[in-house]
Parts: structure tokens; C-alpha cells; sequence
């Protein structure tokens, strides 16, 4: 009942002996994630608190059979981390690193061209699958198992819109933090695509931001391929142009990516879309019965 | 971070990009001496501000005389522009571009930018020069030609060139307009750039080509590379509060309210400043602590939103994931205690060990409001400011 990780989701760590990736992988582990090793340059052959460490994402893959890895790796050393793992054939990627150049991440898209692997990030809090597999950065005590499918570009506004759902008893198929960067692996359309072909998950909740057009296309794939109820919220309604608010891809520029625009264009295709980001899960509910 | 015009065709120029002469003078002395070593006039005295929209505001002017360049320089420098990006506030004029005018025969636009839809640099050009782009891009479409660029190859001859004939480039023309667009594309990867822009770029009666105005945006994420970027700075333009937080990693901007806000993450910093909005208030400040909020931060956090003086109260909104809200809360009394907060504070928490969180700000002493939720949050802060 999810998409993209299961219980049997193999994980690696890139960037295993560093302070935040070591501190999230025991975190994952602990969570029940099956976190079979990890990576650092120079230090292969190792083992750090019980997990073995490699040189190359390649020989991590040999040995331990991993099918998805997630990056905790320097921004300057980020984009080579992910070309890395989408070389020795990593099935899905998910960089959690935050501030990596756009111009890198333009000659990471170029490179993943004709290639197998998802990536989702970079600059995003990752997957998580309730009960099963947490790859990232999230709180798992927050989540419940269930059938309703979160995807966002923003991580604690996913928190807030989880826990809405939780508290409401309504669990998640799966959560995906696709990250607030203008250069990204996984695009909305490409969630909402792997919801509606999950059939375990009933409905879905999407946050959006301002910038970018992302939302819009969205919209426009939920209306013509989706049938299953979509509710959203987009951040930033008070947000001035011109300003980037955080995030990297958070900016309106020349007038465009405004909420307003965004809300408009979800309405008019059916999304019900939540007036204030304390009613996500009551949007969701007023065209969605669990 | 922003540059200024004459900063940004020295760059240029560095690329082989032709740009007009010119230089940049800080006092009306200056500017006639420069005026004098560039040769022949007319001259442009272009007031140099991190605004656009300065022609309209009075911030660009012709000289006949090197005497007429001093009588202008020293007229701006010192003066208030206000144009349609400063705000009714304006920005004060500190230094003056004096260059070399041309004979202008036609205006045309190009820009470099990152195509979020594509992931792809683009490059952008247009017939009508001078105008604003976002105009023509709705009103007339057809009017915009654009290259999608593979960044393993880099921006090619053949894309410049279907891209000059677009512009109606003819003879000698052509090949310029190929040597300054490669210029433009060399000069945006090497500065990391995540948008350039020429507008206008002329055509002159003498059969050059030439970036009369040059816009850089640059990638803050890349800034590490380029140190000497950094050089380029100018701090008297930038808001002091946003520079100050950046210097603590936090990520802080001024608005017009006066709700202060302080948050973890940018998403739920954006919506906090909604949902304030929502019911009625006007948030003072974008404010994203980040996910290693210490004792320090949070501190520094509370003193640039109170040096904010349109500021009422305060709602903080953490959602604490790894971040525990006990440690928030501990924080958060260090940082009351410390700096001395007069106005009302609704402290919102939510998240890993949030029992323990409350618990702290309830025993503390001070006056510190709790809230359940975002919008009770919200409502709680709009209400207390109303009250004020």
C-alpha cells in the first residue's frame, strides 16, 4: 500500500560517517527501514554503529544489494553524489542536501536522461512509507499507516499537514517531500501519476508553493488523468514578489508563479484547495470520505 | 544578491560582451573628469541603485557637456530615486555611471535564465527591446524566440544564429550578434548566474551591437565558488535586518506588517504569514530559523524581528520533527529573557517531546501565550496585537 518504498526497501546512505547522515540513518533504522550500509570515500571497508561502510556507491550495491540510497552529502559534493548512484544503477535517489547549485542540478537532469533512476530532492525532508520504510529526515511518530498520499515541496508544512491527518485518524499510503529547489527529480505530476496508479491510495494532498509553474501542471494532470480526490494548499499568499522566501524556487518573478494564479488554476480543475494551512485535512475531507 | 549596472558591464566586458564605455564616479568631480577621459560626448549619467525603472524616476540622463555631466551627477547623487521596484520609500542615490552615449537604431532584448519547466538554460530573445518582457510574453507571443540549451554542449553557433535571422540580424550583424550571445552564455555559467539580462541591447547606427543596460541574477547557492563576487556587494542597498540574519543563517525578510514571526522551514514560514493574514492581521517578517535552531539563533532570531519598530507581537511556530520542542522552548525563554520582549508572544509548538515543550514556557514566568494549532496561533496573535 504505497509507492516507491516498501518493508523491503534496501537503503544506503551516502555520506553514512558525517554527523547528520549517520544521525538519520540510525534514525531510518530504528524506524523499522532495512538501512544496509552506506558510503564515504575513503573509509570503505569500515563499520560505523553496525552499518558497513564503502568506497563507491557500486561496491555498496554488489554487497549489499541496495535499490535506493539517500544523500546527506555537502552541496558542493551533492551533484556528483547523485550521478554516482545513478550510475552503479540505484533504482531511486533521494538527496536531501539543501543549497546544491541550480547549474549542477541542470547537468544532473541532462545526465539522468535514458537513465532507470528516480530521484527525489534535492533540498527536500524525503519518503516515507508509514510502518514500513523512512528514508529522510521526517519525525516518523507523526504518520499512520493508511491510504491517503501526501506530496509537497515543503517539509514541515508536510509535517503539519500529516499530523492534520493523523490526529484526524486518517493514515498516509505514502509521503514525498519533493523539495524546494527550481531544478528537481520528482515533479508533482510525477507523485500524483504513482498515486493514482497505487491501489492503495484513495486520495491525495498536495502542498505547492509560489514560484514555478509546477502546480499548474498539476492541476491540469489531475483533471484530465486522475480519479481519485485531490485537496491542496499553496503557501505563500502574502509572500511579495521578488523576494525568494527560503527556498530556492520560492520566488515570484515577472508577475508569474503567484498563489492567487495557482489557487485559481486548482479550483477551476476540481482540486479543493485549503483556505488556510490549518485546514488541509479538512479540505481533503470535504470530497473524500475514509 | 544584486549588482549594479556599471558592476555588471565590467563583467561583461571581462567576456568580450560589448558594452558602451563608461565609469562609474562618486561625486559630481568625478563624473565630469570621467566624462572628459571617455572621449567625444554625448554622455548618459545613469543613477546607479538596485532598482529597475530608473529612466522613468528621473535616474537617467543625457549631457552634452562635461560640465552638464557635473551639474547632473551632482543633482542624483544624494537624491531619492523612486521608481516602480524601490517603493514609495525610494533608494538613495550613492554613485553615478557616466558613459558614452549611441546612436540607437533599433532595440532589441535577450536574457539567459533557468527554465524551471525544462531544466534547462534558455535562451530568451525579443524584438522589442525596451519593454518590459512579462508584456510581450502575454500580449504578443510571437515576438519571442527562445534556444532550450543542452549543458553538456553548451549553447551553439547554429542556436545563435537561428536566433540573430529571428531578430531580423542581417550581414556583418550576424556574426556579431553569435559573438555576443556566446559571450552572454560563457559569462552566465562561469558566474553561476540564474538569470541575465540585456534590455536594451542596440543595434547603433554605426553597425554595432551593444548591451546598453545588464541585469544579473545570481545563484546564492553557488556564491561559495565565486569569493570574489562577494566583493561586489553593496550593503547600503541591501536590508540591513536580511543581511544581519544571513549572517546567522537564517532566512529573513522584511514585509510591511506587524506580526514578527518566527518559524521552522520555509513552507511553513510562508504559511504562517498566510494564515496570519487569514484572520485579519499583517505578518511583519518572513522568518525561517531552519532545523538546527540552537539557543543562539533563536535569540538572534527575537532581536532582528524587534528591531523591526512596526512590530506588535510575536507568533512562533515550530513544528518540531527532529528538532525537539523542549529545546525550542528552552530557547525560546533564554532568548525572552535576554532580549527583553515588551509585546505579546504566542508560542505555537508541536512535535517530538511537546508536553515537556509547554511545560517549560508555563513555569517560566513570563508572559508567554500557548496555542493549539496553527490558527488558534494565528487568532491568538491577531486578537493580542488588536488589543495593543
Amino acid at each position: 500500500m504505497s509507492i516507491l518504498v516498501n518493508k523491503n526497501t534496501k537503503v544506503i546512505t551516502q555520506g553514512i560517517t558525517g554527523a547528520t547522515g549517520l544521525f538519520h540513518a540510525q534514525g531510518a533504522r530504528d524506524y523499522g527501514t532495512l538501512m544496509v550500509g552506506g558510503i564515504t570515500p575513503g573509509k570503505g571497508g569500515t563499520t560505523i554503529d553496525g552499518f558497513p561502510v564503502f568506497n563507491t556507491v557500486a561496491d555498496a550495491v554488489k554487497n549489499t544489494g541496495a535499490t535506493a540510497s539517500v544523500i546527506y552529502v555537502p552541496p558542493p559534493y551533492a551533484a556528483d553524489a547523485i550521478m554516482e548512484a545513478v550510475d552503479a544503477g540505484i533504482e531511486l535517489v533521494c538527496c536531501i542536501t539543501e543549497g546544491i547549485p541550480v547549474l549542477d542540478m541542470v547537468k544532473v537532469k541532462q545526465y539522468m536522461q535514458g537513465k532507470n533512476t528516480r530521484l527525489i530532492g534535492p533540498n527536500c525532508p524525503g519518503i516515507i512509507t508509514p510502518g514500513e520504510c523512512k528514508i529522510g529526515i521526517m519525525p516518523g511518530y507523526i504518520h499512520k499507516p493508511g491510504k491517503v498520499g501526501v506530496v509537497s515541496r515543503s517539509g514541515t508544512l508536510t509535517y503539519e499537514a500529516v499530523w492534520q491527518l493523523t490526529s484526524l485518524g486518517i493514515g498516509q499510503s505514502t509521503c514525498v517531500g519533493i523539495g524546494g529547489d527550481p531544478v528537481n527529480g520528482t515533479s508533482h505530476v510525477d507523485a500524483l501519476r504513482l498515486f493514482q496508479e497505487d491501489p492503495n491510495t484513495e486520495a491525495v494532498i498536495m502542498i505547492g508553493e509560489i514560484g514555478g509553474s509546477a502546480e499548474e501542471e498539476a492541476a491540469y494532470f489531475v483533471k484530465e488523468h486522475m480519479t481519485k480526490p485531490v485537496a491542496a494548499f499553496i503557501a505563500g499568499r502574502t509572500a511579495p514578489p521578488g523576494k525568494r522566501m527560503g527556498h530556492a524556487g520560492a520566488i515570484i518573478s515577472g508577475g508569474k508563479g503567484t498563489a492567487a494564479e495557482k489557487v485559481a488554476v486548482l479550483e477551476e480543475c476540481g482540486i479543493s484547495v485549503a483556505a488556510s494551512p490549518a485546514e488541509m485535512a479538512q479540505a481533503l475531507l470535504k470530497i473524500y470520505k475514509p | 544578491m544584486n549588482i549594479h549596472e556599471y558592476q555588471a558591464k565590467g563583467i561583461l566586458r571581462r567576456f568580450g560582451v560589448a558594452v558602451p564605455d563608461g565609469h562609474v564616479g562618486y561625486n559630481s568631480a568625478s563624473a565630469r573628469e570621467w566624462a572628459k577621459r571617455l572621449g567625444d560626448g554625448p554622455w548618459v549619467v545613469k543613477a546607479q541603485i538596485h532598482a529597475g525603472g530608473r529612466g522613468k524616476g528621473g535616474g537617467v540622463k543625457l549631457a552634452r557637456t562635461p560640465d552638464e555631466v557635473r551639474d547632473i551627477a551632482r543633482e542624483m547623487i544624494g537624491m531619492t530615486l523612486v521608481t516602480h521596484q524601490t517603493g514609495p520609500e525610494g533608494k538613495l542615490v550613492r554613485r553615478v555611471l557616466v558613459e558614452k552615449g549611441c546612436n540607437i537604431a533599433r532595440e532589441l532584448y535577450v536574457s539567459l535564465l533557468v527554465d524551471r519547466s525544462t531544466s534547462k538554460v534558455t535562451l530568451m530573445a525579443s524584438t522589442e527591446g525596451g519593454m518590459d518582457i512579462e508584456e510581450v510574453a502575454e500580449k504578443t507571443p510571437e515576438k519571442i524566440f527562445m534556444e532550450a540549451i543542452d549543458p553538456l554542449v553548451g549553447l551553439t553557433s547554429f542556436q545563435c544564429r537561428k536566433i540573430a535571422f529571428s531578430l531580423g540580424l542581417e550581414g556583418k550583424l550576424t556574426n556579431k550578434a553569435v559573438h555576443l550571445l556566446e559571450g552572454l552564455y560563457t559569462t552566465f555559467i562561469a558566474c553561476d548566474c540564474s538569470m541575465l539580462e540585456i534590455n536594451p541591447l542596440v543595434v547603433t547606427a554605426e553597425g554595432d551591437l551593444m548591451a546598453l543596460d545588464a541585469k544579473f541574477g545570481f545563484d546564492d547557492n553557488a556564491l561559495f565558488r565565486h569569493p570574489k563576487l562577494n566583493d561586489l556587494r553593496d550593503y547600503d542597498e541591501e536590508d540591513s535586518n536580511e543581511t544581519e540574519a544571513s549572517q546567522y543563517d537564517l532566512s529573513y525578510i522584511s514585509l510591511h506588517g506587524n506580526i514578527g514571526c518566527l518559524v521552522n522551514g520555509a513552507g511553513l514560514a510562508m504559511a504562517t504569514m498566510d494564515i496570519i493574514k487569514h484572520y485579519g492581521g499583517d505578518p511583519a517578517n518572513f522568518l525561517d530559523v531552519g532545523g538546527g535552531a540552537t539557543i543562539e539563533r533563536v535569540t538572534e532570531a527575537f532581536k532582528i524581528i524587534l528591531s523591526d519598530k512596526n512590530v506588535k507581537g510575536i507568533l512562533v511556530n515550530i513544528f518540531g520533527g527532529i528538532m525537539k520542542c523542549d529545546v525550542i522552548a528552552t530557547g525560546v525563554v533564554a532568548a525572552a529573557k535576554q532580549v527583553g520582549i515588551k509585546v505579546p508572544l504566542v508560542v505555537r509548538l508541536e512535535g517530538t517531546n511537546v508536553d515537556k515543550g509547554k511545560q517549560i514556557l508555563a513555569e517560566s514566568g513570563l508572559n508567554i501565550v500557548s496555542a493549539d494549532g496553527m490558527a488558534d496561533g494565528a487568532q491568538k496573535i491577531v486578537q493580542a496585537v488588536a488589543a495593543c
